[in-house]
């Protein structure tokens, strides 16, 4: 176990080491997604049913453009100077380097979201201290990024990838956004963590679906 | 850069057992309805240095490529310091060390975070001392921590060397590993390469120089439309005959 989850580390730490040097990714999510927020405050009332009604949208709207700007940049780093080639030729499992990558992003996207929770809470009138809302938040934002990852290692293929990846991703996450949303307008709503029996699990089911198929789908698309 | 001696030199963990260190048979690769390797035979043995030539687009850097399991072929067999790459991959990965085209380093990572990053995963014991190692090795000991994108393309070339060196890996795969190096690193890597090569275990590389190609070649190969062609055995590296020969494949639409 230590074997598989050594490699992981490994790479989780060089991520954020290289992310600590450059600041590029984290600062690109904030700025958009403060945006987001900044713009809807202006547009909307808001007044506490109207809170409840919209917010939850607002919120994994902001979240998941935010997630698909950091997919964006996932493989790139990899991509430049052959990274990706060098982890291939490192005695590691494929599925190693996909769980390693899918844990950054993963953790790029919890600070993001950390963030920003408080400063919607504020504009919008929201209380986010809500373990429904913060269970809801870390189920979406896992499977989010796993499935991300393995786009991120799909699109990074071409030359359109800011393109492409959207466009093949959304449709396969749609499921996610789907719980997330209806979770996070229970979660505000009120709801308790026994109120989410439908909508947790879901989400935590999916997480579990894609934790066994990506990393698979990964070691292929790798091959050459 | 300084003399092998003073850091990592060739000293692998385990002892090579098999018989050859590289083994082909039968090769055969295509991309899409473009065949590049077809039916190649190569063998390479311990303590052996085997330079390879060959004009541009004739599938030396795909046999690179399929030798260190990062890509697979569409028919033939392949062994590897006695691994069969389909089913041992990671064993091999533990014995190769490749430098390629691309340097497989992180610009805003320092050259000694670098080396630590790829120690770590290789698993191997004290990464920093290792990495230390190695810098000492290919003379980057005072740019240990400047980031990689500050270095020259010489010095990154270097780097590169240091990475692929960093495990004492049995069998290096060099793919133009001299191209952006002054004379003086060239001369250092060609003293690395003898070391190697000395403590009985084996390099395969990759150059357009001709003259450093056969000089630094216990044995040169040529490909050319597919296969591999070696020079008859009992020629001397330096033959006129052997010189045309490459020449010849060097020509483009060889």
């Amino acid at each position: 176990m230590i074997q598989f989850l050594r490699p992981i580390g490994v790479l989780l730490w060089k991520d954020i080491l290289l992310e600590i040097r450059s600041r590029d990714l984290i600062v690109s999510l904030l700025v958009f997604g403060l945006v987001v927020v900044v713009v809807f405050n202006f547009a909307l009332n808001s007044t506490p049913k109207l809170v409840t009604a919209v917010t939850p949208g607002i919120l994994w709207v902001a979240f998941a453009f935010a997630g698909v700007l950091a997919m964006n940049r996932a493989f790139v780093r990899e991509k430049e100077e052959g990274g990706l080639d060098g982890l291939l030729l490192s005695p590691i499992s494929r599925d190693s380097i996909f769980l390693g990558k899918a844990a950054a992003s993963f953790i790029f996207m919890l600070i993001v979201e950390a963030v920003l929770l408080p400063i919607f809470a504020g504009l919008l009138n929201f209380s986010p201290a809500s373990l429904a809302l913060l269970l809801t938040i870390v189920l979406a934002t896992l499977g989010f990024a796993v499935v991300g990852t393995l786009f991120s290692a799909i699109s990074v293929q071409t030359r359109s990838r800011e393109i492409l990846l959207p466009v093949l991703f959304f449709p396969v996450i749609l499921p996610v956004l789907v719980g997330a949303v209806e979770s996070t307008k229970q979660a505000l709503g009120g709801e308790t963590l026994v109120g989410l029996d439908h909508w947790l699990p879901l989400l935590g089911a999916f997480d579990a679906l894609f934790l066994v198929i990506c990393p698979w789908i990964f070691s292929i698309v790798v091959e050459e | 850069m300084v003399a092998p001696s003073s850091g990592l030199g060739p000293f692998p963990i385990e002892t090579p057992t098999s018989s050859e260190a590289i083994v082909v048979r039968g090769l055969e690769k295509s991309f899409g309805e473009w065949p590049v390797l077809w039916n190649l035979d190569l063998t390479v043995g311990w303590g052996e240095m085997v330079v390879l030539f060959g004009a541009n687009g004739v599938g030396k850097t795909t046999l690179l490529r399929i030798i260190s399991t990062q890509s697979k072929p569409d028919a033939g067999t392949v062994q590897v310091a006695g691994f069969n790459p389909r089913r041992n991959s990671l064993a091999i990965r533990r014995r190769v060390g490749v430098v390629a085209h691309q340097t497989f380093l992180y610009e805003d990572l320092t050259c000694r975070e670098n080396l630590i990053h790829y120690s770590r995963l290789f698993g191997l014991e004290d990464p920093r001392k290792r990495a230390d190692a190695a810098l000492s090795t290919l003379g980057l000991a005072d740019r240990a921590d400047s980031r990689v994108r500050t270095l020259s393309n010489g010095m990154q070339r270097r780097l590169s060397i240091a990475r692929a060196i960093l495990h004492s890996p049995q069998i290096l795969i060099l793919d133009e590993p001299v191209a952006g190096l002054d004379r003086e690193s060239t001369a250092s890597l060609r003293s690395l390469l003898k070391g190697w090569t000395d403590a009985g275990l084996s390099v395969i590389m990759t150059t357009h120089d001709l003259d450093l190609g056969l000089s630094w070649a216990h044995r040169a190969a040529v490909l050319s439309r597919g296969r591999i062609r070696f020079p008859a055995s009992d020629e001397y590296m330096d033959g006129a005959q052997v010189r045309r020969m490459v020449a010849s494949a060097l020509e483009p639409g060889s």
